[in-house]
């Protein structure tokens, strides 16, 4: 078949293929009613609000501690997973071992297991008189109803993002370059150092980023591990949640939009970190 | 195959730091992964089978998993079709401003799940934009069944296009084109030729569109109200026995909803297996 294709770089005639007009048209109209219209309405409420209610809520001090714990916990547990991700990643390439098939498979778990199994399995886990939580209880380490167990649980929340984006770069790498450096000398710590990490930074980064973005709106495996006392482990989407129990519309608002807002920050970093990548890669 | 088949490369660790970096990796996943997934099963058979049955034959569980299995079969359909026509046009065809396309499409993504619930909230709530005409002509929205299925169909909307995007991507037009140019109208060239080739793809992206859709618990509690035997799907029915300290019950529905995600890894796997060979014949 490759044999009979033609160069289509002079082809490029729209109009060749049908159904432009149809799916183009259903596309558009299904993403406005079903994601644009209805985020839109985070803009127009807020811009109801006037400035000085959406600041009261938004910044108020049990929101900033909020998203304090928020994005503090999320930003440790991404950091976490970049490094523990990393090594998964590089031993499911690199290594041969039993049972590896099975164990890649099982890297998608927080994927498919529902966020509120997650919650109440790690709580159980972590509890004073859990599996886990006994041994820790005795040495003073309290896990659950602390940030040390939000951490806990937005770690195995974004887990697979650092390992799914570090594999196929990491397996992509050509071993020629890293038996180049060995060949010049090179010790195997210091090709990791000069040759491999700076060439798989860029998906390591992009992993990090969307496994803190991930973590910082994660609800369901957080509010049961967390135990959600007011100014100590009350997470930003629990304050959402709160507000709205209390028909106060605004307020939830206002805290989803800052989280919003922040949240766009980062998808945006991520999209310019992509983009110099591709230009790297592509030059 | 000319590739080399060494023991030892200049670019290989030893066999103790292998040894000692798959111990770690696997010691972290079963920390993280495993653990988990075993405590879920264990805490729901902890007082035997009998109790186990009689948690998932009640009525409201019952009644939940009803529900869960309705909005499956409703928000994944929706989300299929919406990926076709998306994936047709974003891929057969260009056009500018396919890139912003991209990224709006991803954007559920990248919104918290509690956010994903309460813009249906400000929308269509009882002091929503259109609350008031909507209880005027008797339209429930939130706090019933059509909610939990909008808020359901925007989490879960980029999971098919974003499959069938690079697939189709992959594959170009010339099939298509070749069908045309011999006389098969629009759709005769989408079922003929066109599915045949992403048949696997699009099964794999509904796949995981649907454990998504099963399992949803952050933008599905904002939106449902928590009435049993009415509005309570799978995952908020665990929340609700979890916090009546019925833990069997919790984590009997909860076992439930982990073997699904068992099933959907496996599923997934034996597919990425299928994709290998697939993609193998191709090149």
């Amino acid at each position: 078949m490759p044999s009979m294709t033609t160069r289509k770089t002079t082809w490029r005639a729209p109009s060749v293929l049908p159904g432009f007009g149809l799916t183009f048209g259903f596309s558009l109209a299904w993403l406005s009613l079903i994601v644009l219209i209805p985020l839109s309405m985070l803009f127009i409420k807020s811009a109801g609000m006037g400035w000085q209610a959406f600041v009261d809520v938004g910044f108020s001090e049990r929101a900033l501690t909020a998203y304090r714990l928020s994005f503090g916990t999320a930003l440790a547990a991404a950091f976490v997973n970049a490094v523990f991700g990393l090594l998964v990643a590089w031993v499911l390439v690199r290594y041969a071992f039993p049972g590896k098939r099975v164990i890649s498979a099982l890297v998608d778990l927080p994927f498919a297991l529902p966020t509120a199994v997650a919650g109440i399995a790690l709580t159980a886990l972590y509890a004073p008189s859990g599996w886990v939580g006994q041994y820790l209880d005795p040495l003073g380490i309290k896990v659950a109803f602390t940030p040390i167990g939000i951490t806990v649980a937005l770690v195995f929340i974004g887990l697979p993002f650092v390992v799914r984006s570090v594999e196929p770069v990491l397996a992509d790498l050509g071993k020629d370059v890293e038996e180049a450096a060995a060949t010049l000398g090179a010790g195997r710590a210091q090709t990791f150092a000069r040759v491999i990490f700076p060439a798989i930074l860029p998906a390591l980064f992009t992993g990090f980023a969307l496994a803190f973005a991930r973590g910082v709106g994660e609800y369901g495996s957080v509010i049961f591990i967390s135990g959600n006392m007011p100014g100590k482990t009350e997470i930003a989407p629990l304050l959402i949640v709160t507000q709205l129990e209390q028909y106060n519309y605004d307020g939830a608002t206002a805290i989803a939009m800052v989280m919003m807002l922040v949240s766009f920050a980062v998808l945006f970093t991520l999209n310019a970190v992509q983009s110099i990548r591709r230009r790297r890669l592509g030059a | 195959m000319t590739r080399k088949t060494r023991k030892v490369t200049p670019g290989t660790e030893s066999r103790t730091a292998q040894v000692l970096l798959i111990t770690l990796a696997l010691a972290f996943l079963a920390f993280f992964l495993m653990l988990p997934l075993i405590a879920v099963f264990s805490e729901a058979l902890k007082q035997g089978i009998g109790p186990f049955l009689d948690a998932v034959a009640n009525p409201d569980a019952f009644s939940a998993i009803r529900l869960t299995l309705i909005i499956a079969a409703i928000s994944v359909p929706l989300n299929m079709v919406f990926g076709l026509a998306a994936s047709w046009a974003i891929t057969k065809f260009s056009f500018p401003g396919k890139n912003l396309l991209l990224t709006l499409i991803d954007l559920p993504f990248s919104v918290s799940p509690v956010v994903s619930g309460l813009i249906f909230v400000l929308l269509f709530g009882a002091q929503g934009l259109l609350g008031p005409w909507l209880s005027a002509h008797g339209v429930k929205i939130i706090f019933a069944v059509p909610g939990i299925i909008l808020a359901t169909v925007f989490i879960t909307f980029p999971f098919v296009a974003r499959e069938l995007i690079p697939l189709m991507m992959e594959q170009g037009k010339e099939d298509e084109e070749a069908a045309v140019s011999l006389g098969a109208n629009g759709w005769q060239t989408f079922w003929h030729v066109t599915l045949p080739n992403i048949r696997w793809g699009l099964l794999y992206g509904v796949l995981l569109c649907n454990a998504r859709a099963m399992g949803e618990f952050g933008a599905v509690s904002v939106v449902s109200g928590h009435i049993r035997g009415e509005t309570n799907t799978m995952p908020l029915h665990v929340e609700i026995l979890y916090n009546e300290y019925d833990f069997v019950g919790a984590f009997a529905v909860a076992s439930l909803l982990a073997a699904l995600a068992l099933v959907t890894l496996v599923l997934k796997t034996v597919l990425e297996w299928r994709f290998d060979l697939h993609s193998g014949a191709r090149h």
